[in-house]
């Protein structure tokens, strides 16, 4: 008999082993991938000028900087100001969607999330049609006052609407019709209702959603970049100190700063969902949507007007980019897609970012997949399991443009022997598979929690090998989810500009950073051309997979349907 | 928690499983979690062909019991031999049982068909006869093209357990397999795993917190507590004589009285001296507390012979369905508050009504004698 003492094992089989390999494997390459990269920030913020070892000096050099107090001062007044527009348009929007019965719901959410399929600089292009110099209605902000805080602030609402909205569908949809009708039988008004019932329950999610905005805007480029002329956010500074200025530290020091914001709302959203538990007891009556025509006209009035403004911004960047000469010559031309008279990158960028986000769809959805799967299902995942979940919250606190910079203080290393990968579209799918792995995870996991965590222990039971039950039921009953995985790394490696703004190279130019430089060399009409093929590549991706989904669905998933 | 006494006495020949040939044996298996110590020096000794049951409380170890048999956990230490080969650290996969959970774990997306024969190997053919073997054994013949969301629970459960069999293990593993049915269809299936697991002769482990599922199926009862085995015996056996105090409250019903040991086998109950089944082993004049069935307390409808009769109060009436259950205080028993089960029959007999008096005896063969006063158990 073995001693207390002795810590035993249980043997394992051997797709156990080769499970449990793999899953180290993964854990590597989100070390590679994720925490070398911003460790490597760490130590360039450290270092002086010229490449010597100056602990904190730099630090404080830069914070002492005049110009980095103001870009901080800067970039908190245009979030808190952002945040504050935001959070209650979206809280009606998302009210009016869950809890009216409002005619056309699907297609107003539709519009609502439209905002998700365009780079930030698109609604920054639209901006400056509308209200800026040679703008329609630049009356509205006399003397490009749009150029700065105003534009800054409306940009940033358009590209964070949709994200915020999300957060509070989810918390605006649970609720318990038995509590609405117990405070009614005790006499309480509408508005009583709602300070009591409806706001307390959803205070979380308006918590979440205030720091998800907040966070964009802090470290968002996309938008102050174009419309936001001299008014000092730190995103651009940063990429001012290393793309214009090639001042590595102080660009690390910087992105240091904007990581600040994002952990703190990492850790506050931690906080939350640790505090919210089950709002909702199994036996919540469903609510019934109210039905008042009063009501639904008010709230169909309300959406229409949130959500026209959402299709102006997007839609002015796509009208100008088939119109002759904005705003004195609005006959429709194709001129604006022949990227070769401009700078840019033109087609080349168009389809170096088609293949950017195919390949980042394929091998993030295949990496997270199998990292979700054996963090929560194997075993043995143990230790490695238990990291790679750790590991896999992290890129989610990581602005995408600190994540890039840390690439090039990681990669563009002399001593790396990945310094080959540098320059190659390998390090942008790389980059971008990182950059947007938390939500990817988080969605797989959720998929994976559903099943019944006892199918291994049966497949281990009846002798069949992990691989099997992956294969013939684990992947099966999450294609849903699987297909939403690749979606979502489609969409964002289409549109993200902030993280491989870094790392492109006249080879790898990407469409979204063609966007960015056709804008800076004032070709706007082409750069909003460029935005809108982006637009209509995630739009196109989104029903394709829809499509796909929708047939795979009636094919594969007939068992989901009670006879 | 009602349990028909009578039904239990039918079974009584008690058939010890464990005297057959040993196919399964735990020894001295310890599990902690953290702090908390969840099984401590287990053993355990189960027979080939044996259906046993480990019952308990929610918490008293017996699902850690069974993982550590399914090889789902490893014990901290002890030793788990199951048909002459050591087990304790084997993966599931090398090891031979089936299992059934208590969700099922049914592959959603495949058919009754696919699920029987997920742990099939060979040719399409020897698989597809094994499978229509497995449904008409459990009596499924027209659901194998369905999915397991279109069964009801019952069906759902009989397909689990199909599964489980259909590699022909030697052992049968089974977690509260009827504990998400309802009370009729349990009932059914109860009868059901037992036959199928007396017709194929397989060793199956079942856990569950249903002392009615544990008496009624098991050839041996194992009731646990604060990871601990407590009693091991048939059900015939830990009816009758439940062998600690956790026991005797936890299956069945019983009356707990406070009394005072006299002689080596007579106690004090009260006014009344009584002559113990057996002797108890403590000091004359300590304290020991006695525990009778409702069943085998007797209530006359006139003064009887026997000299241990005393009066009682009737102080409640409850219909049970087939039986009557009196409520009594009886001050000649220290003022004890006792209840009695009686049939309609003798109810008729008896004619008795609430705030009367009625001679009450106990049958003190019946009586199960426990060191110390403590009578608060619940």
């Amino acid at each position: 008999m073995t001693s207390l003492s002795t810590p035993r094992r249980l043997a394992a089989s051997r797709d156990e082993t080769q499970a449990g390999a793999l899953l180290w494997l993964l854990l590597a390459l989100l070390v590679v991938a994720v925490l070398l990269p911003l460790a490597a920030i760490l130590g360039q913020a450290m270092l002086a000028g010229d490449g010597s070892f100056a602990g904190l000096a730099p630090l404080r050099d830069t914070l002492a900087q005049p110009g980095l107090a103001r870009a901080a001062g800067g970039s908190l007044q245009v979030a808190l100001a952002t945040t504050a527009l935001v959070l209650p348009l979206a809280y009606g929007y998302a009210a009016a969607l869950t809890r009216v019965a409002l005619p056309g719901r699907a297609l107003f959410r539709l519009l609502a999330l439209l905002p998700l399929l365009a780079p930030s600089l698109l609604p920054g292009i639209s901006l400056v049609y509308l209200f800026g110099h040679q703008g329609l209605l630049k009356s509205w902000f006399a003397d490009g006052s749009i150029y700065g805080f105003a534009g800054i602030v409306l940009g940033e609402a358009f590209y964070t609407f949709p994200h915020a909205l999300m957060i509070l569908l989810t918390a605006l949809a649970v609720g318990d019709a038995r509590l609405y009708e117990a405070a009614r039988t005790l006499g309480a008004g509408p508005l009583r209702r709602f300070a009591t019932i409806t706001l307390p329950a959803t205070r979380y999610g308006l918590v979440s959603a205030a720091m998800v905005v907040f966070t964009l805007v802090v470290t968002d480029f996309g938008v102050a970049k174009v419309i936001g002329g001299q008014y000092p956010v730190l995103a651009v500074e940063a990429y001012k100190q290393v793309i214009g200025q090639q001042n590595f530290p102080r660009g690390a020091v910087i992105g240091l700063l904007l990581l600040l914001p994002a952990l703190l709302s990492f850790a506050v959203d931690r906080w939350l969902q640790r505090r919210q538990g089950t709002q909702v007891s199994a036996r919540a009556q469903p609510l019934q949507p109210l039905r008042q025509p009063l009501v639904r006209l008010l709230a169909l009035l309300y959406c229409s007007a949130v959500g026209g403004a959402l299709l102006v911004l997007l839609g002015t960047a796509i009208a100008a980019a088939f119109i002759q000469q904005w705003p004195y010559q609005l006959s429709l031309t194709l001129q604006h897609f022949d990227f070769d008279l401009v700078d840019g990158g033109g087609w080349l960028a168009f389809a170096n970012s088609l293949k950017l986000a195919l390949y980042t769809a394929l091998a993030g959805t295949v990496l997270v997949f199998l990292g979700a799967w054996g963090s929560s299902k194997l075993r043995t995942a143990g230790t490695a399991g238990q990291l790679l979940h750790a590991l896999a919250m992290l890129p989610m606190a990581v602005p995408g443009l600190v994540l890039g910079l840390g690439y090039i203080f990681f990669f563009n290393h002399a001593a790396n022997p990945l310094h080959g990968l540098y320059g190659t579209l390998a390090i942008l799918v790389l980059c971008s598979v990182a950059h947007f792995y938390t939500t990817a995870h988080m969605t797989a996991r959720t998929a994976l929690a559903q099943l019944d965590g006892d199918f291994e222990p049966v497949a281990a039971s009846l002798k069949v090998p992990l691989w099997r039950t992956l294969w013939r039921v684990t992947l099966p009953t999450c294609l849903p989810a699987v297909l939403d995985i690749a979606r979502y790394f489609f969409v964002s490696a289409m549109t993200t500009v902030s993280a491989v703004i870094f790392l492109y190279t006249p080879d790898t130019v990407l469409a979204a950073v063609a966007v960015l430089n056709m804008d800076d060399a004032g070709d706007t009409a082409a750069a909003a051309a460029m935005a809108t093929l982006i637009v209509a590549s995630s739009g196109a991706a989104c029903l394709l997979f829809a499509l796909l989904s929708h047939c795979l669905l009636a094919r594969s998933q007939r068992w989901r349907q009670p006879l | 928690m009602k349990l028909d006494p009578t039904t239990l006495l039918h079974k009584a020949p008690p058939t010890d499983g464990a005297a057959t040939r040993p196919y399964l044996t735990l020894a001295g298996i310890s599990k902690r979690f953290g702090q908390q110590q969840v099984l401590s020096q287990l053993d355990l000794t189960i027979g080939k062909g044996e259906f046993v049951c480990l019952l308990g409380p929610s918490g008293c170890g017996k699902t850690t019991l069974l993982r550590q048999i399914a090889g789902l956990d490893i014990p901290d230490s002890g030793q788990i031999v199951m048909d002459g080969r050591d087990i304790t650290l084997l993966p599931p996969a090398q090891r031979d049982y089936g299992i059934v959970f208590q969700s099922y774990a049914l592959f959603p997306n495949l058919t009754v068909a696919d699920n029987i024969a997920y742990g099939l190997g060979g040719a399409r053919r020897d698989k597809q006869h094994r499978v229509a073997e497995l449904l008409a054994l459990i009596g499924l013949d027209e659901i194998a093209g369905k999915y397991p969301a279109q069964l009801s629970g019952g069906q759902q459960q009989r397909v689990a357990l199909a599964r489980a069999l259909a590699t022909s293990p030697s052992l049968l593993l089974l977690d509260e397999p009827l504990s998400a049915l309802d009370a009729r269809v349990r009932e059914h299936l109860r009868r059901e795993i037992r036959s199928l697991q007396q017709k194929l002769g397989i060793t199956t482990i079942m856990v569950t917190h249903d002392q009615e599922e544990a008496l009624t199926m098991a050839d041996r009862v194992v009731v646990m507590n604060g990871g601990r085995i407590e009693q091991c015996a048939t059900p015939f056996m830990l009816y009758r004589e439940p062998a600690t105090r956790f026991v005797a409250s936890f299956v069945g019903q019983g009356n707990w009285l406070a009394a005072r040991s006299r002689s080596t086998q007579h106690a004090t109950l009260g006014d009344v001296s009584l002559l113990l089944p057996a002797p108890h082993g403590t000091a004359a004049g300590s304290g020991l507390t006695l525990f009778i069935r409702p069943e085998d307390l007797v209530l006359h409808p006139r003064w009887p012979a026997t000299p241990d009769a005393v009066l009682a109060d009737i102080t409640k009436l409850e219909l049970l369905g087939p039986i009557y259950r009196v409520s009594l205080h009886v001050p000649a028993w220290g003022a004890a508050n006792v209840v009695a089960d009686i049939t309609h029959a003798q109810l008729a007999q008896l004619d008795i009504s609430p705030q009367q008096r009625v001679p009450v005896s106990l049958n003190a063969a019946r009586l199960r004698v426990f060191a110390g006063e403590e009578t608060q158990h619940d």
